[in-house]
Parts: structure tokens; C-alpha cells; sequence
């Protein structure tokens, strides 16, 4: 007895000891959590975005030193895409490091949901890169959230504006039906008021068909699509649901190019278990494209050529591009908050004056090594969003091609939806809406 | 007209993809059948035998392999891992178990289920891997009588197809060899079945390597339709009606039970669905399940147990 206490007590005492050089460590380090999902039903797109993301801040480590000689710290958690697991990896890591988690990127609007209350206490900042609660956009009631670049709502508008460029203008969606096949998640459900506002505006017909999660069986909604025949469908899918719409949307000759994804629904992972079948299947572009630019060659040549880094499989991917963006955007919104607190470790609540005071320009982007991908973008108190652009591109069997030039969503008809739904949530949630004092 | 044809377009449609499901339950009942054990790890071993096929197959493809031989290899390969997991599952979980009641020994399933998924990935990698052994374009049948014709998807037809050989050579296989006879022994009574000399261990080890087998087969049909990826373990929910259904010591019973399962989600979700907000047919199932379960609690071809007090 006395011998397994005293093992007990050596064990706990060998955690200790390492533990302390941990926290030593961390001192002069700017600490960010990284939730992700490299296993599970959502993996195969859940890696390329966290190698991305992940590489990026390797680089500026390895370039720079990190961002203003602060050195980034990372831990990933793996989520699974489950909105549990999520909350339980936010509560893990918030606190670790020198100040606390500097942002947390949860890529699932699930997760997002689930932390959107719980960053008001903690005052961490939550990066949602074109995902999340579209009404997040309102600053004033969403001090927390930024659904950096596009939201659900301006995905909706933009493929109906694209459906409408393809039909010879907007007056020529009157009398069309268009379906939305979505994933019965709160994910797949955010773009439904848009869409809804939208067919009342122009007149066509809107049908929203619900897929139960994963999505390995859709047999029954491609029937239905096939015996209503849209004139288009809308793909609001992610993982195994993309791959498997498409493949029964060829199934009931449902034709690929009259679809459009969501900028979720349009990656390598999507199309090419369909193989030829996803030949002409279209998706919305959160503004970037697959493909390297002056970034990747930063990476390559400060990451890879040193034998570091997790992602050179999925270099220059759709999704890794996304994942460099999402790094991008927190990173720069540090370095935005070191130029007003000081070249040194940040609290999550100094690093979202970051956000709100970021200002992205066109000679910023291309000196990032962004240039080709991103238009420039600016956040402020009042909008968390900064950007309402978006592109189209085609599969063509073989890769990518972007094959629109930038579409604007229509704020004059989502900016009230956006402050309808903050309006609500901040009666309910009894917020008082004002832009931070900063 | 019209109508009657898009419903048999649906009725057909849900049939063949119960049928899909039936490959999955097939690998449920037989190691229940086999040794009453309730393998909650049926739809892991699907991902790990399409796993074990399709990376050394596209390996192989690539380094110029003729795609025939690729194939043959890969499925030799991915039957080999089949066996090595049957064995390993048999000495290190169900072994030391033996004689435990069978709830213990679902909750060990439990275990290898995690074990399975999670090394499945980390060997062979957490990616989509396309796999296309069969096709999966469509024939459009009476197109004279019905506009548009009556869809039937060839994948599925060859899946049918699959499941009636499997299910023909598992009722020979225990109903007509002596190892068939043993593994039903040993699902009456583990201890019973020791003491009249069935050696155990062995019996353990070829039910679990044919349920590997029918898993393996699973994969094939499933991976074509999918791509092989972690998703496919969700298979294994989709089999459970099946088997409450159909009854989970019957090989036609899983037959059956897809049948129902298939036919009777796909005619709600396309016709019920759209009145009550859709997305029904992922509980649906289980709905009929609950409607067999409370008449016949055995399922519809289950064997009745009756123990003497």
C-alpha cells in the first residue's frame, strides 16, 4: 500500500515537473488553440484546412520569428466536427499560455453556436471565416464573433445572382424553381431566410430538402429532385454529403453544371470520389481559388525545405488555401493589436481591437503574398463580416477553374436580415448593443 | 400514370438500396448467429477491409499494375488484414471473455470499434479514396409506358446480386458443414459447446473471419458508392432496423429486413417527408423497427426463445 502511494506520489510529481518548464515557456509566447478534425466522418476536409492554417503560422515562426518577434504557440485539439467535443476542446486550451487563447477558429457554425455565448465571459475572440451565425456580422450585438469575409446569406444571394447571369438576368428567375439540398444541421439550415427572401423578390420557386447527417444515403431527395426537376440545385453540403449528392445527382441524370455548391461544398474532396460524374459541377469561391501563389512559395521554402510543416500533400488545395486565409486574418489581427499594446503576448481581448481595427489593403495583400486571391477587406465596430464578395468556379474533371469574376451580395436586401436576427437575438439574450470602447 | 410510375421509380429504388444495407447487417447476424455476440464493431471492419483494399490497390495501380491484377492483390491483401484482425480479436478481446455474459461481451466490441477505426486511419491514412469496381450509371426501364422511364442504378442491381450469392453460400456454409453446425452450437451455449469438445478459440476465430469476409464485400459496394472513407462506419446504423427487423440470428431475415427498411424510408421520405419539414427517413426506419419489435419481439424470422423456469 505503502509502496503504490509512494508511486503515485512520484508519478504526480514527474507530471509537475514537467509541467512547470510548459508554462516557463510560454511566457513570451503568444498561445493559440487549434480546434480541428483530422479524424472522423469530416476528416478528409477538416485536413486540408488545418494544414493550412497550421503551416501558416510555421512560416511566420521560421520567417519572422512570428508575428512582431512574438513566437506562436499552437495546440490542436481534435474535435471531430462534434459540437461537444468542440466546447470541451475551447474549455481545454482558453486558458493555457502566457494570456489565454488569442482567437478560436472552430471551423463548424455547430461549434460556433455552442461558443458564441461562452466568448462574452471568456472575451476570447471567435474567427468564423465564412461560416457561422450570419447576424454575427452586427458587431454591436456579436462583440465576439467575426464571420470574416462572407456569411450564409452572402453565399445564398451570390449563386442566385450567378443562376441569374446564366439565365440572362434577374428578371429571368421569375416562374424557375430552385432546390436546396442541405445538410440538416445548423449549417445546412442558415442559408434558408435568404434564399426564401430572395424567391420572394424574383419570383422563382424555392424547395429546401433536408439530408440527415452524414449523408451516405440521398437516394430519396435525388428521386424527388428528379420527379420536380429544378432548374437548379443548390449544394449545401460538407464531407461525405458533397461526394455522394453528386454522384446521385448523376445517378437520376440530374445535370452537374446546373448545380451550385456552397464554398463548403466545393473542394478536391467533394469531387473527386465522383470521378468523371462531378465533371461540370460548379461552387461558390470564398473569394480565393485552388493553386499557389507568393505565399505558397514562402511556405515551400521556410517550411517544407526544412523537413517541417503538415500539409505539403495538400499544398495549394482549396481547402489549405482557406485554412492560410483564416491564419492570415488572425495573425494580421494581431499584429494590428501589437501596434496599439505592445510587441508582446496578447489577451483575447486586445487582439479583437485587432479585428475590429483591421484593414486589409490591396498593398498589404500582395506584400502577405496574397495577391490573385483575396480582394482587399476591412472590419470594424459595426461590421464583423468586411467583405461581401464571392466567385464561381467548375470542376472540369481535373481541377478547378475559376469561371466568374467577383460577385457582390445585395446588402440592401441582407442587411436587414442581418439586423432583424441581432435585434432578436439581443432581446433575447437581453444585450445591449454597442460598438466596443476602444 | 406518371404518378404510379415515379412511385415505382421509389419503391424499386428503396428495395435495392435495403439490399445495401442487408451486406452490412449480413456481417451483424452472423457473429450473433455464431456466438451471440452483439458486434458493435460491424461497421469499423467495413472501413478497415475497404481501407486494406483500395490503398494497395490504387499503390499498385500506380506503379503500373494491370487494374485487374491490382485488384485481385488488393482483395487478397485486404482479406489477409481481414484474418489478421479475426485472430487478434479473437486472442486479446473475445478469448479472455469467453463464458462472460453477453453484455460484457458487446461492451468489448464497443472497445474494438475504436481500436479499429482509429488504427484503420492511422495505417492507411483518414483521406477519400475513390474505388470503382462496379458501375454506377443507371438504366431508364419503360420508357415507352412511363415519361422519363422507371431509374434503376446498376450499382445497386449488382449489389442485390452480391448479397443473394453471399446469402445462398452462408446457408449452405451452416446448414451443411460441419463448422457451420459447431459456430450454431457454440451460439446456443459457449460453455455447452467446450464440454462436447468444439474448440472455441478456432470457432471464435472463423466467425469473425468470415464476418471480415462479408465486410470486405460490403466495401466493395459501399466504397464504389462512396468512396472508401471513415462515413462508411455509419453503415452500421443503418443496418440496425435491419436487424431488429429481420431478427438477428436470420441470414434471409437481414435480407428481408433491408427490404422493408429500404422500401419502407424511401416511399416516406419522398411522400411523407415533404408534409412534415423532410429528413424523416434516418428515424423512419427505426419507426418500423419499433412496429416489429412490439408484435414480434424476435424479429420477423428470428428464432423464438423459450427457457424453461
Amino acid at each position: 500500500m505503502l509502496g503504490r502511494s509512494l508511486a503515485l506520489g512520484a508519478a504526480l510529481l514527474g507530471l509537475a515537473a514537467l509541467e512547470e518548464p510548459a508554462l516557463a515557456q510560454g511566457a513570451g509566447e503568444q498561445f493559440l488553440p487549434r480546434l480541428v478534425y483530422r479524424t472522423g466522418a469530416y476528416a478528409p476536409n477538416g485536413i486540408p484546412f488545418a494544414n493550412g492554417a497550421a503551416d501558416y503560422y510555421t512560416m511566420l515562426n521560421e520567417r519572422d520569428g512570428g508575428i512582431g518577434g512574438v513566437k506562436v504557440v499552437m495546440e490542436e485539439c481534435e474535435t471531430g466536427y462534434a459540437t461537444d467535443k468542440g466546447v470541451e476542446c475551447y474549455e481545454r486550451l482558453k486558458s493555457k499560455g502566457a494570456t489565454g487563447a488569442a482567437y478560436v477558429s472552430p471551423l463548424s457554425t455547430g461549434i460556433t453556436f455552442a461558443l458564441t455565448e461562452k466568448v462574452f465571459s471568456d472575451k476570447i475572440p471567435l474567427l468564423t471565416l465564412g461560416y457561422g451565425r450570419s447576424e454575427s456580422r452586427n458587431g454591436a450585438v456579436f462583440p465576439w464573433n467575426f464571420i470574416a469575409l462572407g456569411s450564409y446569406w452572402t453565399a445564398a444571394d451570390v449563386a442566385i445572382q450567378h443562376i441569374a447571369k446564366e439565365l440572362g438576368g434577374m428578371d429571368k428567375l421569375k416562374g424557375k424553381k430552385i432546390s436546396l439540398v442541405y445538410h440538416d444541421s445548423p449549417y445546412g439550415k442558415e442559408p434558408i431566410p435568404a434564399l426564401q427572401l430572395r424567391a420572394q423578390k424574383n419570383g422563382f420557386e424555392f424547395t429546401a430538402i433536408p439530408v440527415t447527417h452524414p449523408g451516405v444515403e440521398q437516394k430519396s431527395q435525388w428521386l424527388a429532385i428528379r420527379q420536380n426537376r429544378p432548374d437548379y440545385v443548390l449544394l449545401w453540403g460538407w464531407g461525405v454529403m458533397n461526394s455522394v449528392a453528386i454522384q446521385e445527382a448523376a445517378a437520376v441524370a440530374y445535370p452537374r453544371d446546373k448545380m451550385i455548391g456552397v464554398w463548403w461544398s466545393g473542394a478536391e474532396p467533394d469531387v473527386t470520389p465522383a470521378g468523371d460524374k462531378a465533371t461540370g459541377y460548379k461552387a461558390l469561391l470564398l473569394q480565393h481559388p485552388a493553386g499557389k501563389f507568393a505565399v505558397h512559395a514562402d511556405i515551400e521554402k521556410h517550411v517544407y525545405a526544412k523537413g517541417q510543416g503538415v500539409g505539403k500533400d495538400t499544398l495549394g488545395q482549396v481547402l489549405f488555401n482557406r485554412g492560410l486565409i483564416d491564419s492570415m486574418i488572425g495573425s494580421e489581427a494581431i499584429r494590428t493589436a501589437q501596434g496599439k499594446f505592445g510587441k508582446k503576448p496578447l489577451t483575447g481581448e486586445q487582439v479583437r481591437w485587432g479585428f475590429e481595427n483591421l484593414n486589409i489593403d490591396a498593398a498589404r495583400i500582395k506584400a502577405l503574398g496574397f495577391e490573385g486571391m483575396l480582394a482587399p477587406f476591412k472590419f470594424s465596430c459595426a461590421d464583423h463580416q468586411g467583405a461581401d464578395m464571392a466567385r464561381v468556379h467548375q470542376w472540369d474533371g481535373k481541377a478547378w477553374k475559376v469561371i466568374s469574376d467577383f460577385y457582390t451580395a445585395d446588402r440592401s436586401l441582407l442587411d436587414p436580415l442581418v439586423a432583424d436576427a441581432a435585434a432578436k437575438y439581443a432581446a433575447e439574450k437581453k444585450i445591449t448593443p454597442e460598438c466596443a470602447k476602444s | 400514370m406518371v404518378a404510379f410510375g415515379q412511385f415505382a421509380e421509389v419503391l424499386i429504388g428503396g428495395l435495392l438500396a435495403g439490399v445495401l444495407y442487408s451486406l452490412v447487417a449480413l456481417g451483424f447476424v452472423l457473429i450473433f448467429k455464431a456466438s451471440g455476440v452483439f458486434n458493435f464493431a460491424q461497421g469499423a471492419m467495413v472501413l478497415l477491409a475497404g481501407l486494406a483494399l483500395v490503398r494497395p490497390l490504387d499503390y499498385m495501380v500506380a506503379q503500373g499494375f494491370p487494374v485487374w491484377a491490382a485488384i485481385v492483390l488488393g482483395l487478397a491483401f485486404a482479406a489477409v488484414v481481414m484474418a489478421a484482425s479475426a485472430w487478434l480479436i479473437e486472442r486479446f478481446v473475445l478469448g479472455p471473455l469467453v463464458n462472460q455474459d453477453g453484455l460484457t461481451l458487446f461492451m468489448s466490441t464497443i472497445g474494438a470499434t475504436f481500436i479499429i477505426e482509429g488504427g484503420a486511419q492511422m495505417i492507411f491514412g483518414s483521406d477519400v479514396y475513390p474505388l470503382r469496381l462496379f458501375p454506377t450509371d443507371a438504366w431508364f426501364l419503360f420508357e415507352n409506358q412511363f415519361p422519363g422511364g422507371i431509374l434503376v442504378n446498376k450499382l445497386d442491381v449488382w449489389g442485390g446480386l452480391i448479397a443473394g450469392i453471399l446469402v445462398a453460400g452462408l446457408a449452405v456454409f451452416f446448414q451443411k458443414t460441419k463448422t457451420g453446425r459447431a459456430l450454431r452450437a457454440v451460439a446456443d451455449d459457449h460453455a455447452a459447446a467446450q464440454s462436447v469438445g468444439i474448440p472455441i478459440s478456432w470457432i471464435w476465430f472463423v466467425v469473425w473471419l468470415v464476418a471480415g469476409l462479408v465486410a470486405l464485400v460490403a466495401a466493395t459496394v459501399w466504397g464504389t458508392k462512396l468512396g472508401v472513407q471513415f462515413s462508411i462506419t455509419f453503415l452500421a446504423l443503418k443496418a440496425l432496423p435491419v436487424l431488429i427487423i429481420g431478427g438477428f440470428t436470420s441470414v434471409p431475415g437481414a435480407i428481408v429486413g433491408g427490404l422493408i427498411v429500404g422500401a419502407g424510408e424511401k416511399v416516406a421520405e419522398v411522400y411523407l417527408g415533404p408534409l412534415i419539414g423532410g429528413g424523416i427517413e434516418y428515424w423512419f426506419a427505426y419507426v418500423l423497427a419499433l412496429i416489429v419489435l412490439l408484435g414480434r419481439p424476435q424479429g420477423l424470422f428470428g428464432e423464438r426463445i423459450i427457457e424453461r423456469i
